[in-house]
């Protein structure tokens, strides 16, 4: 008997640690990120260079911060879910054109909509790097004392919206 | 001319050197030891391969950011707490021991230590598996008249398997094992049929 069970038993050991390893998603690295303060950082905005937009701006609220290029396709398949959630003025949405021509931005934003409430440009990716940003889009949930609460890596799709993103944002508000 | 054609078209690939002139800083030492510390850091969006020898945008501008903090004058340590601080133990190829990782640094050892319990363990019981048996004189006779190959031993019935023919056997033995041969073809039936004959095989 020991012959069949033991076999047996080291393929459901080994098939129990596929099924959840393969189920994983390796591009999806936890963020050292969640619990610190947001990074510091002053950019122009993409529509008005002039101007300047820094986190400290956003003290007392809670925002999102969504890391975004015209270059990014992932980024135009989430981008109706932020148009969808702009219109609720639920939280305002703050974007970073991540590594982009500003030209290729603004027409992006143009052709797709724009649900930001501002948008800074990080043309050579600096900030980025602060953020710990590694592929676009990424999307960080901010809360009131500026702390990162919340990363989500890849495009935010209406169910991670509606099941994690919008209940923090209202956990968050009410704090 | 045909073969100083052929010979300096030979020749051409030492001339195409394809290196990484595009990073190349203006401090060659600097750039060593950038290169050296990228080897043990790990690109993010090509998660197999090393930030040095990566062509990622990311692995560039990450290169980049490594180069000047060095000309800053930081040190190596201080390079790698920065990068881990924003992307995590994930860029180290040496990652730290800690909580999360003792898992990784000693499943290894506790899987040998596993393989070698299992081992000895296949080892004893095998030992025991093994019985020395005396050779009884009616078998030491029978295998000297195997040994001989003399034809009519084989039929004569001994004291194991009294009245049961070669023919019995034969037909026990094909039903057995598919494999054997069907009556008349065999060519080593005297083999097989000293082998059969033992009721305890």
């Amino acid at each position: 008997m020991m012959r069949f069970i033991l076999p047996l038993v080291v393929f459901l050991i080994v098939a129990a640690f596929m099924y959840v390893g393969l189920g994983l998603n390796p591009r999806e690295v936890p963020s050292p990120l969640v619990g610190r303060a947001a990074p510091t950082f002053t950019l122009p905005q993409l529509q008005e260079p002039s101007r300047q937009f820094s986190p400290q701006d956003m003290k007392g609220k809670v925002w999102l911060f969504n890391v975004w290029a015209s270059w990014c396709t992932a980024c135009e398949s989430e981008h109706p879910v932020f148009m969808q959630l702009s219109r609720q003025n639920l939280v305002p949405i703050y974007g970073m054109d991540y590594k982009d021509k500003r030209e290729d931005g603004e027409a992006w934003l143009r052709k797709h909509g724009n649900p930001y409430a501002l948008v800074v440009s990080d043309a050579e990716g600096r900030v980025g790097i602060d953020y710990g940003v590694y592929g676009v889009p990424e999307t960080y949930v901010i809360d009131k004392q500026g702390v990162i609460q919340h990363k989500h890596i890849g495009a935010v799709t209406p169910k991670i919206l509606d099941e994690k993103i919008i209940p923090l944002v209202k956990e968050l508000q009410a704090k | 001319m045909k073969y100083l054609s052929i010979l300096l078209m030979c020749l051409l690939p030492a001339f195409s050197y394809a290196g990484q002139a595009k990073d190349m800083a203006a401090d060659p030492v600097l750039e060593k030891r950038m290169i050296g510390l990228a080897e043990n850091l790990r690109c993010l969006v090509c998660q197999n391969e090393s930030l040095a020898s990566s062509h990622a945008d990311l692995a560039e501008d990450l290169r980049r950011e490594v180069r000047e903090q060095m000309q800053k004058g930081l040190s190596d340590q201080q390079i790698i707490d920065y990068l881990v601080s924003r992307y995590g133990d994930f860029v180290l190829y040496d990652p730290p021991v800690k909580k999360s990782t003792l898992v990784l640094w000693y499943s290894p050892f506790v899987l040998l230590l596993l393989g070698v319990g299992v081992l000895i363990y296949q080892l004893r019981k095998r030992k025991g598996l093994i019985v020395e048996t005396e050779l009884s004189d009616a078998d030491a006779q029978r295998a000297a008249a195997l040994l001989n190959e003399s034809p009519e031993i084989q039929n004569k019935p001994n004291g194991h398997g009294g009245d049961i023919t070669d023919e019995n056997y034969r037909r026990r033995d094909r039903s057995l094992s598919p494999t054997s041969p069907p009556e008349g073809e065999s060519g080593d039936v005297s083999l097989r049929d000293a082998r059969v004959k033992d009721p305890q095989a």
